[in-house]
């Protein structure tokens, strides 16, 4: 497996992320091999939670989803043991309670044991998680910090030094599937961040379409695609796993190319 | 507590970085507004001439006989405006986002209480008011949600999750999340990031402060216990923080056990929980073995919540305060009682805070002084209340 820094190194970048569990996690493991086949970047598999506060309603309907089937973090671990042959990097995205049920020191050793590259915590600041957060870099498993729009000078130059992997830059002030998403002034956000910053910036939240990437792409270095994957996922969901696998597969070639074709001069 | 809002193990900033900034800029104008006369001086006058404060202390005679040798007083929050002691943080709160120039207003909402409460105050100072509420919660409080309505607040029905308090919490978060710039989220307990847990304890604060004044007045001396109930713990914060350092005050939180403890039905965080991460803080939650949050259950909207205030979990720790539960029927019978002994209909929440005194009298010194806290009226709750009380005839 790649590592993240790797992961950068073709240029930008695509980091779909999907919900694992949703429908169930036989098709999750399918989806990501897929993925890798496609030749995304970084593959966010997201961990559910019963009261997500930084998701919209796309990404809490397939957490309760997954809820529902008995998703949980040792399942997941499970399933991506078994992803060995998975080239493209993987990065998990939970919430900090179950972590913490889980054991903080238990789940860096089981995530590094099967291969996952890199953790993000939304409702774990970098200095509320200091901790934790030092554990990972320590052992290796890259923590990824969040910035937004309104993340003050003072606090960025701190997150960066401590950024490990690359930098979730939050597209705008809101929640996933945000459809406001990015802000206008996307260029000097990025540019702001980066003069603090010296890992790879990513930039997530109402980024949806092949239009938006075309958009935003001359400035960042990754771009998350989340809810509008998820999506996908759910309206497929009747029509069983190589439908679902199918449509994912087709959307997230059409964004690839939004981000490899050049740039009109 | 320290400067990263911790209060022992408990509290700290459990929130996406979109929040930071503005809990900063909330902890800075809470520290400026309490140190600035002109501030206090609006607050005090808000609590007495709006609100009706201070609220009488009154010796429940007929019920302190039935209490055995108690001498038993009642801290009457059910008098303030909009019934509970639910308007003290809110009229602080308000002036606060007044003076930060936020001019949209939104809170959460269990009981209706503190989304009464909020758009009362948003109506006061002509602000935009927004209530997140569970639609289960809305059946059961429908006569708040017409108040809240009738003064000007838009009431949007939560229907994720289990439709109660802890799901229009994680709905405000996200209306927050999305308008920070514009927007004053009014938490409604000593509950969320830092700074909300100190600063509504010294909202609320004024419940103990005028009970010391007033039990030293009548009797001469400090009580030897205090009773509140614990939802997140505001009114229960209120009325203990400022005898925190009197050593000889014994004081009782009671939690709502719903169905009894041991059913797994319930809401009893401290008593029934453990250690985790909600809402932004580090406290004692209801949760499975993986981490998911557990509905709360009871028959009080208000108590119904999954989570507990931080420093409520480090006076458990401590031992400072002792924590228990009453269950729905308990609370029920100490509801009739209350209105038949002193013709007061207490709230379904006060009600368990009497229960425990129902309960456990018998185990009490003889002779003992103790205060209730009456955080609220029973007006909300007559719907909610009327199958049980007078099944055969209606
Ligand atoms: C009358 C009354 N008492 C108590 C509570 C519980 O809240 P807290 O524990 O924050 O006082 C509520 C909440 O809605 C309430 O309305």
């Amino acid at each position: 497996m790649k590592t993240l820094n790797e992961a950068f190194d073709a240029g930008k970048i695509l980091i779909p992320y999907i919900a694992a569990g949703d429908p169930d996690l036989d098709t999750t493991a399918e989806i990501i091999g897929e993925l890798d086949k496609l030749g995304v970047g970084i593959i966010e598999v997201g961990m559910p939670f019963s009261d997500p506060l930084a998701d919209g309603p796309i990404i809490q309907a397939a957490s309760q989803r997954a809820l529902a089937g008995g998703t949980n973090i040792s399942r997941i671990f499970k399933m991506l043991e078994e992803l060995r042959d998975v080239k493209t990097p993987i990065v998990l995205m939970g919430y900090f309670n179950p972590i913490m049920k889980y054991g903080e020191k238990s789940f860096i050793e089981d995530a590094l044991s099967c291969g996952v590259s890199g953790v993000l915590i939304p409702d774990l600041p970098f200095d509320e998680g200091k901790e934790f957060y030092d554990i990972c870099s320590e052992k290796g498993l890259c923590p990824i910090y969040m910035v937004t729009p309104n993340t003050k000078e003072e606090r960025l130059s701190q997150i960066g030094s401590k950024a490990r992997g690359f930098l979730y830059c939050v597209s705008l002030l809101g929640i996933t599937g945000d459809k406001r998403g990015p802000i206008e002034g996307i260029k000097s956000y990025m540019e702001r961040v980066r003069s603090h910053v010296s890992v790879p910036l990513a930039l997530g939240f109402g980024i949806d379409s092949p239009d938006k990437i075309t958009a935003v792409k001359p400035y960042v270095d990754g771009i998350v695609i989340g809810s509008a994957i998820v999506n996908i996922i759910s309206e497929k969901a009747d029509m069983g796993r190589k439908a679902i696998v199918n449509e994912v597969s087709v959307f997230t070639s059409a964004l690839i190319d939004a981000l490899r074709t050049a740039l009109q001069p | 507590m320290d400067l990263k809002g911790y209060f022992g193990r408990f509290g700290g900033r459990f929130v996406p970085e979109t929040l930071i900034p503005a809990l900063e800029e909330l902890e800075e104008a809470f520290y400026k507004a309490i140190n600035d006369e002109a501030f206090m001086a609006q607050y005090r006058y808000l609590l007495k001439d709006y609100s009706g404060r201070p609220t009488s202390l009154y010796f429940a005679d007929r019920l302190s006989k039935h209490l055995g040798d108690i001498k038993l007083y009642l801290k009457r929050e059910d008098l303030n405006h909009t019934g509970a002691h639910k308007i003290n943080n809110v009229l602080g709160q308000i002036l606060l986002a007044l003076r930060m120039n936020k001019k949209r207003i939104i809170a959460e909402t269990g009981a209706g209480q503190h989304g009464l409460a909020t758009a009362t105050a948003a109506a006061k100072f002509g602000l935009e008011c927004h209530i997140y509420m569970g639609l289960e919660d809305m059946h059961r409080q429908a006569l708040n949600v017409y108040k809240m309505r009738t003064l000007g607040a838009e009431v949007i029905p939560v229907t994720s999750g289990t439709m109660t308090l802890k799901d229009a919490t994680n709905e405000a978060i996200r209306d927050w999340v999305t308008n920070v710039s514009t927007t004053h989220y009014v938490i409604g307990s000593v509950v969320g990031p830092h700074p909300y847990p100190m600063m509504v304890r010294e909202f609320q604060r004024v419940i103990g402060d005028e009970t010391k004044e007033q039990i030293l007045q009548k009797e001469g001396r400090l009580p030897d216990l205090l009773v509140a109930c614990v939802g997140g713990g505001s009114n229960s914060m209120g009325m203990f923080y400022p005898f925190v350092n009197d050593k000889d005050v014994k004081m009782v939180g009671v939690e709502a056990a719903g169905y009894g403890i041991e059913t797994g039905q319930h809401a009893a965080a401290l008593t029934g929980g453990s250690v985790g991460v909600l809402h932004g803080s580090r406290s004692y939650i209801l949760q499975d073995g993986n981490g998911q949050i557990v509905p709360a259950v009871s028959i009080s909207a208000g108590l119904d919540y999954p989570g507990v205030g931080p420093e409520h979990s480090f006076y458990h720790e401590t031992g400072r305060v002792h924590y228990t539960h009453a269950t729905d029927d308990e609370a029920i019978e100490a509801f009739k009682l209350l209105c038949e002994t002193e013709g007061i209909i207490p709230a379904l929440e006060s009600a368990h805070a009497l229960a425990f005194l129902v309960r456990e009298h018998k185990n009490i010194e003889p002779g003992t002084l103790a205060v209730l806290c009456l955080s609220g009226r029973g007006d909300k709750d007559m719907e909610a209340i009327k199958g049980k009380l007078f099944e055969e005839e209606m």
